[in-house]
């Protein structure tokens, strides 16, 4: 089962609200179709992104990846342990692995992305 | 459709929660369940198992076979003694790389020639075209299987399971022996810069030796991931990637593996492109962080374009990046200077690295006193 507190988009990031922050990171399933990831190049702060813009560059060994924001807002923080140690997100992409925090985000583009059900859903499609 | 052949190991890779991808025509595994990073470090530390029963097996046979092989590797094979290995190059007129390869001479008139998987069809029509009539050829492949046993601890975890003793066997030399109670021909060899072994074994007991090499002390599974980043920190050029019959050794930066002293096929046509000068050259890079610059991307020296990365990762061996690619030979390249990779709209800084790019590796390694 995906963590229920949370949101979700098609393209595999997740969204948890925390007040008035939207902490954002990748699921388990993108973690482990991008297998050992070796960079992220982290959103600058004060950078205001709108929802579904590629805001996040994700490689691992074999692949590199973009992350889409999954709502509009102004990064208050990233995640900085990620630059030197960015397998946190392959270890732990719920919690540790969080990527950024958004403010002033969007809410209600909330409702444009999947539930934990939906998503849960998405996933068995995919097998 | 592309059609995917699978080695008799393809079971066993499914079984240990290996990715399979498709590889040159092959099902292969990419990474087994810890993934690349833990397999690199594991190869680079302890000892590691690869399935190569995909690469190509020939057999050349008879009293002209080393002269016949002699004009067809770039390197001098024909003068190797009995149980020598060498690395060359199968060029064409040209001097165009058709493939890189291991020639083994496991007697006076009978060579082991190693190569590619994607390579094997066109090799094997190339050589046998070029051979006496008195020389026998034979694709070995279906019929024979091999695994790599890779990393510095490689030695100690074979002994128990090995015939002969292994302290004897120098780099890149090969001998005839039992593994797992199985005829084998092992030799000191490998594509990850550590000490280690190819073991060729027949097809049908290669389960089994697999099975046994695996449950030895130390030895985990590795895939063709880690296979990528270990022979890349050691600037091993992968064939269809780093070279293929549109590159000449001298631009591949292969002449160390010609011996131009003899005569063999595109010997003529390298040594006008010698006079001449090459129009580009592989160098090697090193980035300043961790993103890659990968196969495709641009080269930039001064802000102008100078070539294209060909192959590119990061090097879990480095902590950074690591590359190389084709650049332009109007201009001397030195240890150091100045390079930028474009990605997208960016460009990352590195500079100019004679590979190796990791030194540290065992392959050299003397074992006779250990």
């Amino acid at each position: 089962m995906v963590p229920t507190d949370c949101k979700y988009t098609k393209e595999h990031e997740w969204v948890r609200i925390e007040g008035d922050v939207a902490v954002v990171g990748i699921t388990d399933y993108a973690q482990k179709a991008l297998g050992d990831i070796t960079y992220i190049e982290l959103p600058v702060d004060g950078r205001q992104v709108k929802q579904s813009e590629e805001f996040v560059v994700i490689e691992s060994v074999k692949a590199a990846a973009d992350i889409y924001a999954p709502v509009s807002g102004r990064v208050a923080e990233a995640n900085q342990a990620l630059v030197e140690s960015p397998e946190i997100v392959n270890e732990d992409p719920h919690q540790g692995g969080w990527i950024c925090k958004l403010v002033d985000f969007d809410r209600a583009e909330l409702e444009n992305l999947l539930s934990p059900e939906q998503y849960e859903a998405l996933l068995k499609e995919l097998g | 459709m592309e059609l995917c052949q699978s080695t008799p190991l393809r079971g066993q890779h499914v079984e240990l929660g290996a990715k399979m991808v498709p590889f040159a025509g092959w099902e292969m595994p990419v990474q087994y369940s810890q993934g690349i990073l833990v397999e690199h470090r594991h190869t680079r530390e302890k000892v590691s198992l690869f399935d190569t029963c995909h690469m190509g097996q020939f057999a050349v046979m008879g009293g002209h076979a080393g002269a016949d092989l002699g004009r067809l590797v770039s390197s001098g094979v024909e003068q190797n003694e009995v149980g020598v290995c060498k690395y060359g190059l199968l060029l064409d007129d040209h001097g165009g790389i058709i493939d890189d390869t291991i020639v083994a001479r496991l007697a006076q008139d009978r060579f082991l020639v190693v190569v590619n998987a994607g390579t094997r069809e066109a090799d094997a029509e190339w050589i046998g075209e070029h051979l006496s009539a008195s020389t026998r050829f034979e694709d070995r492949s279906a019929a024979m299987g091999k695994l790599d046993l890779q990393g510095p601890r490689s030695m100690q975890a074979m002994q128990p399971v090995c015939a002969y003793d292994l302290r004897g066997l120098r780099y890149f030399r090969c001998v005839q022996t039992e593994v797992c109670g199985f005829e084998a021909l092992v030799s000191r060899t490998g594509y990850t810069g550590e000490l280690g072994y190819e073991i060729y074994v027949a097809a049908d007991c290669v389960t089994k030796v697999w099975a046994a090499l695996l449950a030895l002390p130390e030895v985990e599974p590795a895939g063709l991931g880690a296979r990528d980043t270990l022979r890349l920190e050691v600037g091993y050029r992968l064939y269809g990637q780093d070279m293929d019959r549109q590159r000449t050794p001298l631009e591949a930066d292969l002449m160390g593996s010609v011996e131009l002293g003899k005569d063999f096929i595109g010997r003529e046509s390298l040594q006008r492109q010698m006079e001449a000068g090459a129009k580009e050259k592989l160098v090697g890079f090193v980035l300043a962080g961790r993103r890659a610059g990968r196969h495709g991307f641009a080269i930039l020296a001064d802000g102008e374009e100078v070539g294209k990365v060909t192959s590119g990762s990061f090097a879990p061996s480095l902590g950074v990046a690591v590359g190389m690619g084709y650049v332009r030979a109007d201009r001397p390249w030195r240890e150091g200077d100045a390079l930028a990779i474009a990605v997208g709209s960016q460009t990352l800084p590195a500079k100019v690295t004679c590979p190796p790019f990791y030194g540290e590796g065992t392959a050299r390694m003397k074992t006779t006193d250990l």
